[in-house]
This record gives structure tokens, C-alpha cells and sequence, in this order.
């Protein structure tokens, strides 16, 4: 017996012994450098953030087949924070502490970002965040490779002012951070133009937002009051479909009373009827419509990728395209992933954009991007009418709030600022 | 008779000059038109295009119409290798070529041998205002009347000659009276007398509605003195009307919000009645109804395109069913061993909630899916100046319909006489031989089945999503509780009021506060008649 008690025990740590140094060899594979991909795969966004997954995939893939960064593969370490805010912030603290990714692609809405943002500055690593937004922020440790406001939404309503000779505008978002502050540049930027406070109308919906009848009658009599009107929608999710449907079912045509929304891009209108909505518009810095080879070739792999024709490409996955080479190119310079060399030498760089040119990262953490106006088609896809002639430059800081009209950011030494007072001389914002 | 002769022959050479003189007229106006066409092709920029289409309709012929039509819908297309412009019609693998101003069939292209001339909303605009203007003397009664109407908006001072042409000749009385507004409106805009533009005031303030009122606004603005004040007064009254119309319109809305919560709520006070279990996987029946509408809708659209219109009805039937069976399997495999236990029912029928939204997340991925709306289902109609669309009448129309076949259901079928024995006293329907774990199983399946009917019609109105039964189940509990457990009638009257409720707080509110201010309404009643609106009366439900 006593003897088999002792077999048993040593054959015990035998298995032990041989069961860790298994385990031990996944330490030994530091030939890797990963990257987080930190975007909802479940959930109320899912719709939206899923395709920014398999984007950042298919970008790691093919950075492989070229032969991965710094002589050693890139490997992708997915998490899903399932659009649950407080979730966003533990898997990003999961994905520096215990994976030791090298950098993070991911977030979407501005309140996803706000929760991440305390851990990526204790922990000191970096996050390339894909996706329009409010501005009002500019951290060291954050790249914002989407649409500030001055790269989409004033240029949007500068659209409407000189083409379609707008006076009259209803300014309509769900109700968080996002549309809050965008409608508030809005506001204040039309009443410097002029436009008389009675001739603004705004108004809030909740997320999933399904019964749009009143709000879309209450659009056709604001309307009516023979004064020209445009919608400005920062509606966001799924909410735009029914939105959308109301509106045709009501008979709104885009003739009468364009709608410029600034979260509704191809991904959104692949589940809808869009012959009714011809007309209306959306304001980015990049359609899948446009016609260049650098966006062929890119549709193309993506098509391939994803093993389906019919799906579609949009803004964000532009923006995770340039923010993930701008990494790419940013560490080849540096020599190194460590966030602090490459937080300096990525001020700078340059790399091809989707629409024919190329963007460059700016001392602020944002990238220079043109702006395009599209009307929608009846086949889901967007038509450029307008475009700006050259590159419009991030300013996180907008100039049409008194708080924020006179900070600048500058993460470069020596003033290593994200909000440098001008007026004042210091840093650290209003003062 | 030479002279006669003579006389003849010149009558004869000058009546064929002049045929010949019409005929290479219109041949030179044709040639006008293609020339001017044909710019399109090389046309730069939207400036360009716009100067094309006003010569186009500065020319006055009919024969353009087609053209500047193909153009406003996006089918006005140049081939790449001649730069030759044609109206293009999807046919076959590519596209059939129209010519642009005889309308004869001109061969076939392959989509990617065309271009589209592009347009945008300002072109969109003057191309339909043009069309109005050159179809005024249109043969078909119904594009006189719709060009009047685009005058009557656009309020064109330059068609004054013509629209007086057009009513001299017209025989149609309606068409007659819609060109009528159409003068007066272009009177407005014009430099005629002040007596005439009151009295253009005058008829368009009574025929009243918002494109009146934005008619009138927009002249109060930009006149002075008696013209001003009698636009004010048009106005005024028009506003007085519309608030009256306003309001039927906010109950027409709270209707068809109400329907929808009926829809979703009747199958909750079905089983919360008959069984009081608190069902939290409710809200996924609806869903599981929508994706069986989406799945039916996909094989008929591969298969059976031709049956696309009847996809819902087909629909129906094979959503209860799959609903059905659903609930029976949640009622044998769950809830029957944890009756008398109303909490643990709730955490594993949330628990079952869950299992099925990702079940589904995981078979048909997190993105939502494309019901596709029937023709019949698509637009709407104006009675006054209510604003009917067609999928929420027919929804009123189906929630009604459902909400009578199981009153009958119910009523006057022997299940539905065991149902509600079991709902007003467990223990003595079981003493009269009523065999209630078989009452209880067939009234889940018909909760279940009759929330998978509501998913096909809620599939109309709203996305079809993993999530689609979380937007219903808070609403369904709502009703059910304020309308009182187990009375179908109160779920009636209860969703019926709740959602009028809702749509008149709406416009004030908003429509965050005004879904808190119901809630708090329903919280401060229950405190009142904690059993609802229409209470059972009789033993409290028991398990």
C-alpha cells in the first residue's frame, strides 16, 4: 500500500512537472507582438464595432504576409467588452496587464473611450481610437484617427448654408455625450452665422428609439414655416433605421427637407429599403463609392477576407486602416513598440489614406482627413457632391465653445500639453 | 385652266414646304435637344449640369421630358467608348439602352460599359420643377395635376402666361382648381396688383394645410401693408386648423403605439393570468417571430420571388408555431419544476432570455437583418390633414383582429374555458377534473405563439435584432400590470390609453421624459388599484 501511495504521489508531480512546462513554452513565444482589438462583439453596438473586429484582422493578416514588424509576427488578441462601459475599461486593463499587447484598436461610443482613458494613462500604453467624435479631449496616450467636429460636422452645415440655401435647421441626436456636445458646437456655431435662435430645433432620443412618428411630424412642420429646413442627425445605432423608414413612409423627400446625418454610413444602411431615402446625406472623410486604386485594392482584400461580396466598407474601417499603418510605420522608425518612443516619433508620420492622398499624425493626436459629402443611392452606397479641396487638420479644442476656444494641444516636447491655455500660458485647461 | 393648275401647284409646293418646314422645325428642335443632351456627357461638375437642364427646359418640348426624368431618378447614363447618352432599364446581366429622346430600344451594355451622370438634391430639385413646368399641357390627366402641384409649391412667377393657357383649355374640375392655387401662388411671387394677391391670398387660405401656411408665411415675411396683414390673418387661421388636425393626429399616434403594445402584452397577460409566472424570455418570442418572418422572407425571395407580397401571411403561421414550441419547451423543461417559486422563475426564464438572444446572435450574427416591407405596406395617405402610412394602419387593423380571435379563442372554445377556470381558481378547476399541467403548457404555447405573431408585425416597424425583445419586454410588464392580470380587455384598454398617454406628452416632453413621466403615472395608480385597470375578480391566482 505504502509503496503504491508513493508511485501514486510521484507519478502525481510527475504529471504536474510536465503539464507547467508545457504551459511554459507560451512565455517562450515572445516572437510575437501583439495588438488588443477592443470593440464590442455582443451587445447594443455589435452592429457597428463587429466589422472594425474583422477589420483590424484582415490588417494584421496582411501585415504578416509582408512580413510582419520588427522581424516577429503580429498577433491579435480579441476581447469582447460587449458594450457594457465599465467591461470596456477591465478588458482594456486585461489586455496591458496580462496580455501585453503592444497597442489597443478599438472603442466607439465617446463614453466607451471616457471609461478606457484612466487605464491606458496609468498603464502608460496606447489606443487608436477609429471613430467620429466630439472633440473636446486630446490625451497622450490616445490617437484619434476618426473625425473631430471641424472635419465633419461644420463642414457638413457649411454645406447646406451655401448649396442648399438652409435657414431653418433641427439639430436631432440620441441622447449621450456625443450628440450633447456636438449639438452644442452646432448651436453655437449657427447663431454666430446668424441663424435666429427660433429657427434651431433640438431634440433628443434614447438609444433603440422605434417610434419616430411624432418627431418625424414635428420635422414637417418645422418645415413648413417656408423658411428652407435641414435635419442634422447625430442619431446613432439601429435607431436610424426606423428613422429612416418614417421618414420615406411620410413622404420627407431629400428635396424638401435634406437629413445630414454623421453616424450612418454603409454598415448602417445595408439592412434597409434605401430607395425612398435617395437624396439625403452623410458627411465623412471617406466612402466606399470612391474611385482610386489604393480603395479598390483595399475593397478587394476585404471581400476576400470576409469571405462575402456583399459586405461593405466605411469610414471607421478607413480610419483603423491609417491609424494601424501610422503604428506600423511609427514603430519601424523607432525601432522599438515602447509607447513612449513611439508616442514621439508618431507626430509625423505620413501614410496613404483610402480616397487618393495621404494623412499625417499631428501634434495634437489627430490626422489631417478631407471631408466628402454624399447623398445616398438606392443601392445602399454613397455619392460624393461635395468635397473639400484640400486636407482639414483635427482641432480637438472647438473654436465655437468659450471653454475650449482658447486651448490648444501640443504632445511634443518641450509642451507635452493636451490643453495649453493661450490666453493664460499655462496648461491644464480653462484656467 | 392653266392658271387653275398653276394655282394648284402653288398651293401644293407651299403645302409641302411648309409640312417640310414643320417637320425639319421639329427635326431641328429634335437636333436642339440631342445637341444639348449630348453636353451631358462631357459636363463637369454640378454647375454645368444645371446650366444643360435649363437650356434643356428653357426649350419648351415635351420631348425632353424623358430625359430630364431618366436623369432626376439616376438612369441617364454615357457609354464609355462613344460618350454616347442613353436612358438605361436593368435588364439581364447588364443594362438595356433607351435612346434618350425617341424611347426606342437601343442594344444592351454591360453595367461597368456606363456611368452615371451624377446629380444631387439642388439638380434633383430644378429637374422636377422643370418637369412641372413643361407638363403643364400633358395629355394624362394626372400629370397636369401633379405639375400644378410642384407650381402651387414653387410658386414660379414665369408661368403665370402659361398656367393662364392651361386653365383657359382645361375640362377637368379638380385639375382646373389645383391650377387655380397654382396661379395664385405664382401671383404671390409676382408684380401683379396688390387686389389680385389678396385675393390669391384669399383662395389659398382656404384651402389651408402646411404648404399653404408655407406659402402664406413665407409672403407675410417679404410684403408690406394690406398685403401682409391678410397673409397674417391667412396664416393665423391655418394655424388654427392644423391645431385642431394636430391633435387627432397625436391620437392616431398613440392608436398605433397602443396596437403595438397590445401586440407584444396580450401573450404576457395570457400566461401571467392563467399562471402567474413572471415570463422574462417574453420579449424573445417577438424575436424569434421577427427572424422566422426574415427566414421565410429570404427562402421566398431565392425561391418564390413572385410570392414576395404574401411573405407575411405565410409568415404568420410558421412564427406561432416556432414560438409555440419554444414555449412548451421553456414550460416543460423549466417552469413546471419551479412553480410556487415566482423568483426563481423570473432569474431562469431571465436566464432563458439570454441563452436565446445569443442562440440567435450566434446563427444569424449580431447585425440586423432586412425584413423587406410589402408594397401594400409602404407610403401613406392623408384624410384632412392626418397623415395615415399604410404598415401602421394595417398593424391597428391586425392587433384588433388578433386581440377578437382569442377573445373568441377564449371565449367560447373548451381550451379556452379550461383556461380561464385555471386562471380564476387552480385548485377547484383540478378538482373538476381539468388536467391544469395540460392548461398550463397549451396557455404558454398560445402566450408564446401569439407573441410570435406580434415579431412578424413588429418586424415591420422596427429593427430585427438579437436585442428586438428588449425593447418590448419592459412595455409588455407596463400594460399587463395596468391593465389588470388575465383580462384581455384590460390589456385593451390598458395599452390603448397608455400609448395615447405617451403621444400627447410626447411633443412637450420629449420623448425620454415623457416615457419616465408614464412610468411614474403607472407607479402612483398601482398604488391606488394594485390590481390594474380591469381587476379579475374571484381568488387571487395561486400556483
Amino acid at each position: 500500500m505504502r509503496i503504491k501511495d508513493r508511485l501514486l504521489k510521484t507519478l502525481t508531480a510527475a504529471a504536474l512537472g510536465t503539464a507547467m512546462l508545457w504551459a511554459s513554452p507560451a512565455l517562450a513565444a515572445d516572437d510575437t507582438i501583439k495588438v488588443g482589438v477592443l470593440h464590442s462583439l455582443s451587445g447594443t453596438m455589435a452592429i457597428s464595432e463587429t466589422t472594425l473586429k474583422d477589420a483590424m484582422l484582415m490588417l494584421i493578416e496582411e501585415q504578416n504576409k509582408k512580413g510582419g514588424l520588427l522581424g516577429k509576427k503580429l498577433e491579435a488578441v480579441v476581447v469582447d467588452p460587449a458594450s457594457d462601459w465599465p467591461l470596456f475599461a477591465e478588458k482594456a486593463r486585461e489586455l496591458i496587464e496580462k496580455d501585453k499587447v503592444s497597442a489597443v484598436f478599438g472603442c466607439w461610443t465617446s463614453v466607451s473611450r471616457k471609461s478606457v482613458l484612466p487605464v491606458f494613462e496609468e498603464l502608460n500604453s496606447l489606443l487608436f481610437y477609429p471613430v467620429q467624435y466630439e472633440g473636446e479631449e486630446s490625451q497622450r496616450n490616445i490617437f484619434y484617427t476618426g473625425a473631430a467636429p471641424n472635419q465633419q460636422a461644420i463642414p457638413a452645415v457649411d454645406y447646406l448654408m451655401a448649396n442648399d440655401k438652409v435657414e431653418r435647421w433641427v439639430l436631432a441626436g440620441t441622447d449621450y455625450v456625443y450628440p450633447r456636445t456636438t449639438n452644442k458646437i452646432l448651436e453655437a456655431y449657427l447663431l454666430a452665422k446668424g441663424v435666429k435662435a427660433e429657427d434651431i430645433m433640438i431634440n433628443y432620443t434614447p438609444f433603440g428609439h422605434s417610434d419616430w412618428q411624432t418627431i418625424v411630424s414635428d420635422i414637417k412642420k418645422f418645415g413648413s414655416a417656408g423658411k428652407k429646413t435641414a435635419v442634422v442627425s447625430t442619431i446613432n445605432g439601429d435607431a436610424n433605421v426606423p428613422f429612416y423608414k418614417e421618414l420615406g413612409n411620410q413622404g420627407v423627400k431629400a428635396e424638401d427637407i435634406p437629413v445630414v446625418a454623421f453616424s450612418v454610413g454603409e454598415e448602417e444602411l445595408a439592412g434597409l429599403d434605401t430607395a425612398p431615402l435617395v437624396g439625403h446625406l452623410a458627411a465623412w472623410n471617406y466612402f466606399q463609392s470612391q474611385d482610386n486604386p489604393v480603395n479598390e485594392a483595399f475593397i478587394k482584400t476585404w471581400k476576400a477576407f470576409i469571405k462575402n461580396e456583399k459586405r461593405v466598407t466605411n469610414d471607421p474601417m478607413e480610419a483603423a486602416y491609417i491609424g494601424f499603418n501610422m503604428w506600423v510605420k511609427a514603430v519601424e522608425a523607432a525601432g522599438t513598440t515602447e509607447p513612449d518612443v513611439v508616442i514621439d516619433s508618431i507626430v509625423g508620420v505620413s501614410v496613404p489614406n483610402l480616397t487618393g492622398g495621404y494623412s499625417a499624425m499631428l501634434p495634437n493626436h489627430h490626422i489631417t482627413k478631407p471631408v466628402l459629402i454624399g447623398e445616398i443611392q438606392a443601392d445602399g452606397q454613397f455619392e460624393t457632391v461635395w468635397q473639400t479641396p484640400g486636407l482639414v487638420a483635427g482641432d480637438e479644442w472647438s473654436d465655437f465653445l468659450p471653454d475650449s476656444k482658447d486651448l490648444i494641444s501640443d504632445w511634443r516636447k518641450p509642451m507635452s500639453c493636451g490643453n495649453f491655455n493661450t490666453a493664460t500660458g499655462k496648461c491644464g485647461g480653462k484656467g | 385652266m392653266i392658271a387653275g393648275a398653276m394655282r394648284a401647284l402653288k398651293i401644293i409646293i407651299f403645302v409641302l414646304l411648309s409640312c417640310f418646314a414643320s417637320a425639319s422645325l421639329a427635326w431641328s428642335g429634335e437636333v436642339e435637344i440631342r445637341t444639348s443632351i449630348a453636353q451631358l456627357a462631357t459636363a463637369k461638375g454640378f454647375p454645368e449640369i444645371e446650366k444643360i437642364v435649363k437650356d434643356l427646359a428653357a426649350l419648351g418640348d415635351p420631348l425632353v421630358n424623358p430625359a430630364l426624368t431618366a436623369l432626376a431618378d439616376g438612369n441617364l447614363q454615357v457609354r464609355k467608348s462613344d460618350n454616347a447618352i442613353f436612358i438605361t432599364r436593368d435588364g439581364g446581366a447588364g443594362v438595356v439602352l433607351i435612346d434618350p429622346v425617341t424611347g426606342k430600344e437601343a442594344g444592351e451594355a454591360a453595367k461597368t460599359d456606363v456611368v452615371k451622370i451624377k446629380v444631387n438634391n439642388g439638380l434633383r430639385r430644378i429637374i422636377r420643377d422643370s418637369l412641372g413646368n413643361l407638363t403643364l399641357q400633358s395629355p394624362d390627366t394626372a400629370t397636369r395635376r401633379q405639375a400644378a402641384e410642384t407650381i402651387f409649391k414653387n410658386s414660379d412667377a414665369s408661368q403665370l402666361t402659361a398656367l393662364d393657357a392651361a386653365i383657359a383649355g382645361e375640362t377637368d374640375a379638380g385639375v382646373k382648381a389645383q391650377m387655380e392655387l397654382a396661379r395664385a401662388s405664382a401671383i404671390l411671387n409676382s408684380d401683379r396688383s396688390d387686389d389680385e394677391k389678396v385675393d390669391a391670398i384669399e383662395l389659398i387660405g382656404e384651402r389651408g394645410g402646411r404648404e399653404a401656411l408655407s406659402l402664406l408665411t413665407a409672403t407675410e415675411a417679404k410684403t408690406t401693408g394690406l398685403v401682409k396683414d391678410q397673409a397674417a390673418a391667412a396664416v393665423a387661421g391655418i394655424e388654427r386648423s392644423l391645431a385642431i388636425w394636430a391633435t387627432g393626429q397625436n391620437v392616431w399616434y398613440g392608436i398605433s403605439l397602443g396596437s403595438v403594445l397590445l401586440l407584444a402584452a396580450i401573450g404576457l397577460a395570457i400566461t401571467f393570468g392563467v399562471m402567474g409566472v413572471i415570463n422574462m424570455a417574453h420579449g424573445e418570442m417577438v424575436m424569434l417571430g421577427a427572424y422566422t418572418t426574415f427566414v421565410t422572407q429570404d427562402v421566398i425571395r431565392d425561391n418564390f420571388p413572385g410570392l414576395f407580397d404574401w411573405s407575411l401571411l405565410i409568415a404568420l403561421p410558421l412564427a406561432f408555431l416556432v414560438a409555440a414550441i419554444v414555449g412548451v419547451i421553456i414550460e416543460r423543461g423549466i417552469i413546471r419544476h419551479l412553480y410556487g417559486r415566482p423568483l426563481e422563475t423570473l432569474l431562469a426564464t431571465w436566464g432563458v432570455s439570454l441563452i436565446l438572444q445569443q442562440g440567435v446572435r450566434s446563427i444569424f450574427g449580431p447585425t440586423n437583418q432586412e425584413v423587406g416591407n410589402p408594397s401594400w405596406m409602404s407610403g401613406s395617405f392623408q384624410i384632412g390633414e392626418l397623415d395615415i402610412t399604410w404598415n401602421r394602419l394595417w398593424i391597428i387593423v391586425f392587433s384588433l383582429i388578433v386581440f377578437f380571435v382569442l377573445l373568441i379563442a377564449l371565449n367560447k372554445t373548451p381550451l379556452g374555458l379550461q383556461m380561464r377556470a385555471v386562471t380564476q381558481n387552480r385548485r377547484m378547476a383540478s378538482a373538476m377534473g381539468i388536467r391544469t399541467p395540460f392548461v398550463d403548457s397549451m396557455t404558454f404555447a398560445l402566450g408564446s405563439g401569439i407573441a410570435g405573431i406580434a415579431g412578424v408585425a413588429l418586424s415591420q416597424i422596427d429593427n430585427v435584432s438579437p436585442n428586438l425583445g428588449q425593447s418590448y419586454i419592459i412595455d409588455s410588464f407596463m400594460v399587463v400590470v395596468f391593465g389588470g392580470v388575465g383580462n384581455l380587455w384590460g390589456t385593451l384598454v390598458g395599452a390603448l390609453s397608455l400609448g395615447i398617454l405617451n403621444k400627447f406628452l410626447e411633443p412637450f416632453a420629449g420623448a425620454v421624459l415623457g416615457k419616465i413621466l408614464v412610468l411614474v403615472l403607472i407607479i402612483l395608480f398601482i398604488q391606488k388599484r394594485p390590481r390594474g385597470l380591469f381587476a379579475l375578480k374571484g381568488r387571487a391566482v395561486e400556483a
